[in-house]
C-alpha cells in the first residue's frame, strides 16, 4: 500500500483570484518557468494563504496560462491562484506586487466569479506590438498587405520534436503598420492556436511573402490577451469576473 | 568618473543566446548603488556559470558586507557561456556586472572566489573579455586589482601570474581592510602607482601578493626557495579567521535568482570549521577552529532569510552539521516553528551515525522527504582508519537500515576512490556494503521499493592536508577500480537493480590534482589550455583531457617536469611545497606525523571532545574553539505562510470587525 502523509489533509480552496501581471524591461528574457518560480516565492513572501495540493510534495494551487515566449515583453500575463482563506483581492495584488522584482508588476487582481467559466477559455487571442528598428513603416505596410492577401503562409517552426511546418497566416486576425522613419511598428492580433504562432513566426511569414528582414532583433510586447470580440478586438478576460463582482455590490455577502 | 552601462549594446545579443535571463540581473535582493557615491568599487566573480555561482554563500556574504559600507559598492559577475562570449567579442562588449551592467574593467577590485581549481580557465576568459591584461605585471593603475579567494587560494601558485593578490581564510573582515587601503591610497593621490598599492595590500593580514615572492628551483625540479623581492612585505602569510559568527549574520537578504540555479533553497551556515580530522578534507583542515553560530543566532537567520526570499527550503550548512552542539534541540525547535507551513529543513550529507537518522526524521516532519545522504567515504574499515573517518561495517549497515525502517526509501552513500594505500579489495567492499544494506533494508522496511545510490569520486590530494605528500592514483587506476566495483554490484541483479552507481572517470581528477598541488610553472599550462580554447572545465561537455595533457607536456618540458611529477609522485618530508609560505596554522610537522599515522592506520580523535592534539592552528592564529551549548532555546514565532500577514495588512483598506484577527480576510 502506498505510504500516506501523516496529519490532516490540507485546507480546501475557498477563494480563487485571477491576476494580470507584466514582464517588462530586461525581465522580458525570463522564461515561463522563471516566472513561475518567482511568483511562487513572491506569494510566500507576501504571506498569501495559499491552498495546497495533498501528498508528500504539496504544491500551491496556481494555474498558469498562455505564457509569452522568452524574450517577448508582456503587459498581459494571467494566472489563477487558489486560497485557503478569503482575502481582499486588492490587498493581495499590492502585497504580491511588492514581493516581485521590478519589471514583474501585478496590475490587476479580481476574484473569480462563479459560473462565468474558466479563465483559460477566455484567452484565445493576443494583440502584439512588435518594434522593428531599422525598418521603414512604408516597407512594413507593403509587407503586411502582402501577408494579409495570402491564403496561407507556411513557415518552419522549431519545436521539441524538431522543425515543423505551420501556417502562420491562418492565425493572424488583423495586422497593421505604423511608426516613423527607420522605426516601424507592427500591430498584429494573433489567434492562440496549437502549435502557437508567435511573433517570430509572424516575422518569418513576412520574410517569406515580402522578403522583410529587420536588421536588428525585433522587440515584441504582448499588449493584450483575451477573447476575440465581434469587432476583431481583444476583450478584457477579467471583464466577466469584474461584472459579476459589481453586480454583487451592496448585497449582503456570506460570512 | 561616470561609468556607462553596457546593457544597450548587450541587449540585442541576448535575443540570440541560451537562457538570457542569467545575464540581466534584477534578482530579488540585488543591490545597486550610484557609482560616484563611493570611493571603492568591487566586482565579485564566481568563475562558473550563473546557475552554479549565484547560490555561492561566500560571494553573497562579501556582497552584503561591502555594500553595507558607505564608501564602497559591490556588484556581481559570473562566467559567460561561449555562445554569448563569442557575440560579445564580435561586438566589442566587455565582461559586465549584473546589477548595472557596468564594465568589470572600470572596477577597483575584481574578487574571484575559487571553490575549485577547475575555474582557473574561466578566470582567464573573464579577464580577456573584460579587457584586463592576463598577466598581473602587465596591468597598470587603471586596471582592477585581481584578487583570488576561496579554498583554492590556499595554494594560488598556479594562478600566481594572473592574480594580483590571493586572500587566505575568511573574507568578511579582510575585504574591509583592503577597501581601506585602496581608499587611503586614492585619497593620497595614488602615490607610487600600482606597485605601491600592491605593497600596501601585501601588508594587510591574510593578503598574499605573489609577484613579491619569487620561487627558485633545484636540479630535481623541486622548489629550492621562495625569495621576497622587497623586505617590507611579510615572510609568511597567515590566514584570516572570523571569530563569533553571531556577529556576522550574513547573508541577511540572500539573493533569489529568476533563473533556475543548482540550489533552489536558502542556506544558513550553522558553524564554520571542523576538527573531525578527516585526512583527505582540505576544507576541514584550513577552516579550523570550529566556531558555532548559536541556536538563537541560527533561528533569527532562518526567520529573516525566509521572509526575505520566499524560499520553501532551508539548508543548515556546515562541514558536518550534525556535530553542532545544539543540533538536536535546533532540529526540534525549528520543526516546531515551521510546522504546517510547507517549509522544508535539510542537512547536507552527514556522517554515518544513527543519531543522524533521528535528526533527519525530525527535520522532515514538515516538508518533503527527499533521500538521506551519508558519507562513509571509504569502502573498507581499514581505509576508513587511514582517512580517519572511522565507522564499523556493522554500524554503517545498522544506520542505513534504520533509515529504511523509518520510511526513507532512498539512501545515497558517498565514497572516494584512489585513496592512499587503497587496493581493489577496499573498493570492492563498497559493493558488499551496498548489497548488505539493501538486504537488511528490504527486511527492515518490508518493502522491495528501496534504493541505495553509491556515488563515488576520485580522490585528489590537497594542500594543507596530511595527504599533501601522497601519490595521487592515476586515471587508469581509478577507472579500473570503478570498473571492478560496477561489475561486483551488477553480479547479483536481484539486489543490484536496487543499487545505483554514480561516478565520473578519473581524467578530470588528474587535472584537478595538477592544479591543486601545482606551482607557478603550472600557470603556463593553464594559459596554454585557455589559448587553445579551454574553459568551463567543470563541465564534461567542455572539459578536454587531451588538451590539458598536451599543454602540460609541452609547457612543462622546459622545466624538466611533467603531469605525473605533479600528480602521482609522492613527496618527501622535507620538500619545499609551493604553499609552505602560506599559513593555514597547521603545523607542518603535525601534518607529517598525521600522514605517518594514516599509513599506520591510526586514528585521531576530535579535539572538541578529547584533549588538544596540537595541530597548531589555535596557538598560531590566536583563536579558540567556540562551541555551545548555550542553554538558550527558540521561542515559537509566527512563521511565513501562517497566521497574521503583516505585508498584506499594511496595504489593506477594508472594513474589519475587531474580532477578525487578520484584516486581509474579507467576510
Amino acid at each position: 500500500m502506498a505510504r500516506q502523509p501523516s496529519g490532516p489533509p490540507p485546507p480546501p480552496t475557498v477563494q480563487k483570484l485571477r491576476l494580470r501581471y507584466t514582464k517588462r524591461g530586461p525581465l522580458r528574457f525570463a522564461s515561463h518557468r522563471d516566472l513561475a518560480r518567482a511568483l511562487e516565492r513572491a506569494l510566500r513572501r507576501a504571506q498569501v494563504p495559499m491552498a495546497f495540493s495533498a501528498g508528500f510534495s504539496p504544491h500551491p494551487k496556481i494555474s498558469y496560462m498562455g505564457a509569452a515566449p522568452t524574450g517577448a515583453a508582456s503587459e498581459a500575463e494571467y494566472v489563477e491562484i487558489g486560497l485557503s482563506a478569503r482575502c481582499d483581492p486588492e490587498a493581495v495584488r499590492a502585497a504580491v506586487d511588492a514581493s516581485l522584482p521590478p519589471g514583474i508588476d501585478v496590475l490587476e487582481c479580481v476574484e473569480a466569479a462563479e459560473g462565468t467559466g474558466g479563465l483559460a477559455e477566455r484567452l484565445d487571442a493576443t494583440r502584439w506590438r512588435i518594434d522593428l528598428a531599422g525598418v521603414d513603416p512604408a516597407e512594413l505596410a507593403d509587407a503586411v498587405s502582402t501577408l494579409l492577401a495570402a491564403e496561407t503562409v507556411t513557415v518552419s517552426k522549431r519545436t521539441k520534436n524538431g522543425p515543423r511546418d505551420i501556417d502562420a497566416r491562418a492565425a493572424v486576425v488583423s495586422a497593421a503598420a505604423s511608426g516613423e522613419a527607420g522605426r516601424a511598428i507592427l500591430h498584429v492580433v494573433v489567434r492562440q492556436v496549437t502549435p502557437t504562432v508567435r511573433p517570430d513566426d509572424v516575422l518569418a511569414a513576412l520574410a517569406a511573402v515580402a522578403d522583410l528582414h529587420p536588421p536588428l532583433p525585433p522587440r515584441a510586447v504582448r499588449e493584450a490577451q483575451g477573447r476575440l470580440d465581434d469587432t476583431g478586438e481583444v476583450a478584457d478576460p477579467l471583464g466577466p469576473d469584474r461584472e459579476a463582482g459589481s453586480r454583487c455590490q451592496g448585497e449582503p455577502q456570506p460570512v | 568618473m561616470t561609468v556607462e552601462s553596457l546593457y544597450p549594446r548587450l541587449e540585442p545579443l541576448l535575443a540570440q543566446v541560451q537562457k538570457p535571463i542569467q545575464y540581466v540581473g534584477g534578482e530579488l535582493n540585488a543591490q545597486t548603488k550610484p557609482w560616484d557615491a563611493v570611493r571603492v568599487h568591487w566586482a565579485l566573480m564566481y568563475p562558473d556559470a550563473y546557475e552554479v555561482g549565484l547560490p555561492n554563500q561566500g560571494l553573497m556574504i562579501l556582497y552584503e558586507v561591502l555594500n553595507e559600507r558607505p564608501d564602497a559598492l559591490a556588484e556581481r559577475t559570473y562566467a559567460v557561456w561561449p555562445d554569448l562570449a563569442g557575440l560579445m567579442r564580435a561586438n566589442d562588449v566587455g565582461q559586465f556586472t549584473l546589477e548595472n551592467h557596468r564594465p568589470v574593467r572600470a572596477f577597483d577590485f575584481l574578487g574571484v572566489s575559487f571553490a575549485t581549481e577547475l575555474g582557473y580557465t574561466n578566470l582567464l576568459d573573464a579577464l580577456d573579455l573584460a579587457g584586463v591584461p592576463l598577466h598581473a605585471v602587465d596591468r597598470d593603475e587603471t586596471h582592477p586589482v585581481v584578487v583570488a579567494g576561496g579554498h583554492a587560494a590556499f595554494n594560488p601558485e598556479p594562478v600566481a601570474d594572473f592574480v594580483d593578490c590571493a586572500v587566505l581564510g575568511d573574507g568578511e573582515q579582510v575585504v574591509g581592510d583592503m577597501t581601506d587601503v585602496h581608499s587611503a591610497w586614492t585619497a593620497e593621490g595614488r602615490p607610487g602607482g600600482r606597485t605601491e598599492l600592491l605593497a600596501r595590500l601585501a601588508r594587510v593580514e591574510g593578503v598574499y601578493v605573489p609577484q613579491f615572492y619569487v620561487p627558485s628551483y633545484a636540479a630535481d625540479g623541486t622548489i629550492a626557495a621562495f625569495t621576497r623581492t622587497r623586505d617590507d612585505v611579510p615572510v609568511t602569510i597567515a590566514k584570516r579567521t572570523v571569530m563569533d559568527l553571531d556577529e556576522w549574520p550574513y547573508p541577511k537578504q540572500p539573493l533569489v535568482p529568476l533563473a533556475e540555479s543548482v540550489h533552489e533553497r536558502m542556506s544558513v551556515e550553522i558553524f564554520r570549521g571542523c576538527t573531525r580530522g578527516c585526512r583527505f578534507c582540505q576544507a576541514g583542515m584550513i577552516t579550523r577552529p570550529v566556531r558555532e553560530r548559536t541556536i538563537t543566532g541560527i533561528g533569527s537567520m532562518v526567520d529573516a532569510g525566509l521572509k526575505a526570499t520566499g524560499y520553501e527550503e532551508v539548508g543548515l550548512l556546515s562541514l558536518s552539521s550534525a556535530d553542532h552542539s545544539e543540533i538536536g534541540q535546533l532540529a526540534k525547535e525549528l520543526a516546531d516553528r515551521y510546522e504546517g507551513t510547507n517549509t522544508g529543513l535539510s542537512l547536507p550529507s552527514t556522517r554515518v551515525d544513527a543519531f543522524n537518522v533521528t535528526l533527519a526524521n525530525e527535520l522532515s516532519r514538515n516538508g518533503r522527504r527527499s533521500g538521506l545522504t551519508f558519507a562513509p567515504e571509504g569502502g573498507s574499515e581499514r581505509i576508513r582508519r587511514v582517512i580517519n573517518k572511522t565507522v564499523s561495517k556493522e554500524d554503517l549497515v545498522r544506520t542505513v537500515t534504520t533509515a529504511y525502517a523509518n520510511g526513507w526509501r532512498q539512501v545515497k552513500l558517498y565514497f572516494m576512490c584512489g585513496l592512499p594505500t587503497e587496493t581493489d579489495e577496499d573498493v570492492l567492499e563498497i559493493a558488499e556494503l551496498a548489497v548488505e544494506v539493501i538486504r537488511a533494508g528490504r527486511e527492515a522496511s518490508g518493502s522491495k521499493d528501496i534504493r541505495c545510490t553509491v556515488s563515488i569520486g576520485g580522490f585528489v590530494p590537497k594542500p594543507h592536508t596530511p595527504f599533501q605528500w601522497a601519490s595521487q592514483a592515476s586515471a587508469e587506476t581509478i577507472d579500473h577500480r570503478l570498473r571492478v566495483l560496477r561489475d561486483a554490484i551488477n553480479a547479483d541483479r536481484r539486489i543490484g537493480r536496487s543499487i545505483g552507481l554514480r561516478y565520473h572517470d578519473g581524467k578530470p581528477g588528474v587535472i584537478e590534482g595538477l592544479l591543486s598541488r601545482g606551482d607557478r610553472r603550472v600557470g603556463r599550462v593553464i594559459e596554454r589550455v585557455w589559448r587553445d580554447g579551454g574553459h568551463f572545465d567543470g563541465w564534461s561537455e567542455h572539459f578536454s583531457y587531451d588538451r590539458w595533457v598536451n599543454a602540460a607536456t609541452e609547457e612543462l618540458a622546459p622545466f624538466g617536469v611533467d603531469l605525473d611529477w605533479y600528480t602521482t609522485r609522492e613527496r618527501g618530508e622535507h620538500e619545499v611545497l609551493p604553499w609552505d609560505h602560506l599559513e593555514s596554522g597547521l603545523d607542518k610537522e603535525w601534518l607529517w606525523d598525521d600522514w605517518q599515522e594514516a599509513l599506520n592506520e591510526d586514528e585521531v580523535a576530535d579535539c572538541r571532545w578529547t584533549p588538544c592534539y596540537d595541530c597548531g592552528v589555535c596557538p598560531t592564529m590566536g583563536t579558540e574553539i567556540q562551541i555551545g551549548p548555550t542553554g538558550r532555546s527558540l521561542i515559537p514565532l509566527t512563521p511565513v505562510g501562517a497566521g497574521p500577514r503583516p505585508q498584506v495588512r499594511a496595504d489593506v483598506d477594508v472594513d474589519v470587525e475587531a474580532s477578525v484577527p487578520d484584516p486581509v480576510h474579507t467576510h
